[in-house]
């Protein structure tokens, strides 16, 4: 049966390699000459300095952004997985009639699609844990260097720990589940890209922002690397809006683009310092919501574990349709 | 020993039924000819047989009394499905190796053999083949499996008239050597006139004629007389369907004990399968099943200890 999975899955399986492949080599590419320029940027010396923290800005400021870029792209291969290795999987049995074959087999219906689902899912599963691998060794240097962006932001974290390989497996078993029950290919694929899209921004979005309570902080200075999900500003307990922050600082002329931004006007007194600073000692207070970067692993291996149970829980309904389902 | 026995069998999809009320018991060790128009409910009865459909109301069983779908009955059942689905992009070999994992029996041989004898080449990819070649193949790879029951859905859509008779040939011989039985469905009457030796015609969905042919054909003849006196001499005979004309008309009638000595002026024929099987479609209210003293004798079903 092995055999049988290999010989009609070979281009699905191929495709994912390839897919892997490319993705690699890109990453390879770009990757090795970031690892050198922050080789330099960390070797720098006196470390804290003023221009060694220039050194590392400049770093981030030339590098960050495109990885920012490449990791966004990267987000859409456990969804083409998918929809190209998954979907087909049942669905095209059934677009040409196949299954009237494979289902009058001695074999077996149940176990003919166990043996078929199987090696597919277990070879997405490990090519993508190996391509997490790389992915961590590139975002490295950018982790190392500081960036605001820690390893729990959104577009990171799923492609790095064991997220990649989670979100991978899900969309294999999401795509099955689509086969078996739309039944013809391309409708297939469409529902599973659409399904994993959904499940991944309500995730992304607004899930794992509370695998554990989020800390809540008034002190303006965040651990480095780590997630915000919600910054204010709060005035006796209630909600400050922009014109409060305006008011607030009214008296040394600085205008609130945001409640981030700031830009000094004519009028500002040269040693006005942090804005941030001055609306604190001045009756406001700045509550941060934040994922400390120290609770990376453990927030893989939650969402991990409830990706792999949703992907075991479709497969297993995949094969109970199978069971169920007439000519 | 019933190759297959359904009882009160029925397939609802949706809202409609496309199967009802079919009782059935067919021999083994015989041809069985599933005979009707289209949307019958051949399809349907030969999907519930096989198990890929499960029924609605009733029961079938396969191979004196297992159940269709089961795991006995996979294995001692072979199915070619309509338009004899192969895997498009393997060769043919590579679809005997895919038989020969999925089945416990496979003669490879014999299908190897066969297919050389048909000229089906091992190394092209099935979608590449012709329309008759993709039957043969998927053909040659249900009779290697050597089953006991061989289910056919239209099986000689495809084959022209000598493939037909060569194919009908191989599964004749298959039966006399290894006691096969077969059930087919198929519109070809006159090709199947010479090897079924039970009908079953099925018609919207309901049995209509159920019985081994050697009896119906000797329990039905064709009147030939004047028209005028069609009428009259129906009443006194159990008719099927009358075919008038101007000057003649021929009655299909069922011979019984009400059946008396021709009338004078008439002609009595007998009756070929094509023309009983037509005569029952154009008269849907008409049934020939079996019951009581119209049945043949089958063997008891054995009862497993």
């Amino acid at each position: 049966m092995a055999w049988v999975t290999w010989r009609q899955h070979r281009l699905a399986l191929a495709g994912v390699v390839a897919l892997f492949g490319a993705a690699a080599a890109y990453l390879l590419v770009t990757g090795l000459p970031m690892h050198d320029a922050y080789a330099a940027v960390a070797g720098c010396r006196p470390a804290g300095s003023d221009l060694c923290n220039r050194v590392v800005n400049d770093f981030l400021r030339t590098y960050a952004p495109g990885v920012g870029v490449t990791f966004g792209l990267l987000q859409a291969i456990p969804a083409l997985i998918g929809a190209f290795a998954g979907a087909p999987l049942l669905a095209r049995e059934f677009e040409t009639g196949t299954f009237r074959y494979a289902w009058t087999q001695g074999f077996g219906r149940a176990r003919w699609t166990v043996a078929k689902l199987t090696p597919l899912a277990v070879g997405v599963t490990i090519a993508s844990a190996a391509f997490s691998l790389l992915v961590s060794w590139y975002v490295q240097p950018i982790i190392d260097a500081g960036d605001n962006n820690g390893p729990l932001y959104p577009t990171l974290f799923d492609l790095s720990g064991v997220a990649l390989a989670a979100w991978t497996l899900a969309a294999f078993a999401i795509g099955v589940f689509a086969g078996i029950l739309v039944r013809r290919v391309v409708p297939a694929m469409f529902a599973t890209i659409a399904s994993w899209a959904a499940l991944a921004f309500v995730t992304g979005a607004f899930l794992r922002a509370h695998y554990l309570a989020p800390v809540v902080t008034s002190n303006p200075n965040i651990p480095t690397g780590a997630w915000i999900i919600n910054q204010g500003w709060f005035k006796g307990g209630n909600p400050a809006g922009l014109d409060t922050i305006n008011q607030t600082l009214a008296p040394v002329d600085v205008r609130a683009i945001t409640p981030n931004l700031f830009q000094p006007g004519p009028a500002t007194p040269a040693n006005v310092g942090d804005p941030v600073q001055y609306l604190i000692q001045h009756g406001l207070t700045q509550l941060t919501t934040y994922q400390p970067a120290s609770r990376f692993w453990t927030f893989q291996w939650i969402e991990g574990g409830w990706l792999l149970a949703l992907s075991l829980i479709l497969i297993a309904a995949t094969v109970w349709l199978v069971r169920r389902r007439a000519a | 020993m019933n190759a297959v026995e359904t009882n009160g069998l029925g397939k609802r999809y949706g809202n409609s039924w496309a199967l009802r009320e079919c009782t059935l018991a067919i021999p083994a060790g015989h041809v069985a000819a599933l005979v009707g128009p289209n949307g019958a409910g051949k399809t349907t009865l030969l999907n519930l047989v096989v198990g890929l459909a499960a029924p609605s109301a009733g029961i079938v069983t396969v191979l004196d009394g297992q159940t269709a779908g089961s795991a006995a009955a996979l294995d001692g059942i072979a199915f070619v499905a309509q338009d004899a689905p192969l895997y498009k992009n393997l060769t043919a070999s590579e679809m005997l190796h895919l038989t020969r994992n999925l089945n416990r029996h496979f003669d490879e041989g014999y299908a190897k053999a066969r297919l050389r004898d048909l000229g089906i080449p091992l190394d092209r990819k099935a979608g590449r083949l012709s329309g008759g070649q993709q039957s043969q193949l998927a053909l040659s790879l249900a009779l290697a499996r050597r089953p006991r029951l061989l289910v056919l859905d239209e099986p000689m859509a495809m084959l022209d008239p000598l493939a037909r008779h060569d194919f009908m040939a191989t599964v004749m011989a298959a039966i006399a050597d290894d006691g096969l039985s077969v059930v087919l469905s198929s519109h070809v009457l006159t090709e199947l006139e010479r090897v079924a030796d039970y009908l079953v015609l099925i018609s919207h969905g309901s049995v209509q004629v159920a019985g081994v042919v050697d009896d119906l054909l000797a329990r039905h003849r064709v009147l030939t007389g004047p028209a005028i006196e069609a009428d009259t001499y129906a009443e006194r005979l159990n008719l099927v369907h009358a075919q008038r004309g101007e000057a003649q008309a021929h009655m299909l009638v069922r011979i019984d004990a009400r059946t008396g000595p021709v009338a004078p002026g008439w002609e009595t024929h007998p009756v070929s399968l094509e023309e009983l099987t037509l005569a029952y479609l154009r008269e849907p209210d008409a049934a020939w099943l079996p019951g009581p003293g119209r049945a043949p004798r089958l063997e008891p079903t054995e009862v497993a200890n």
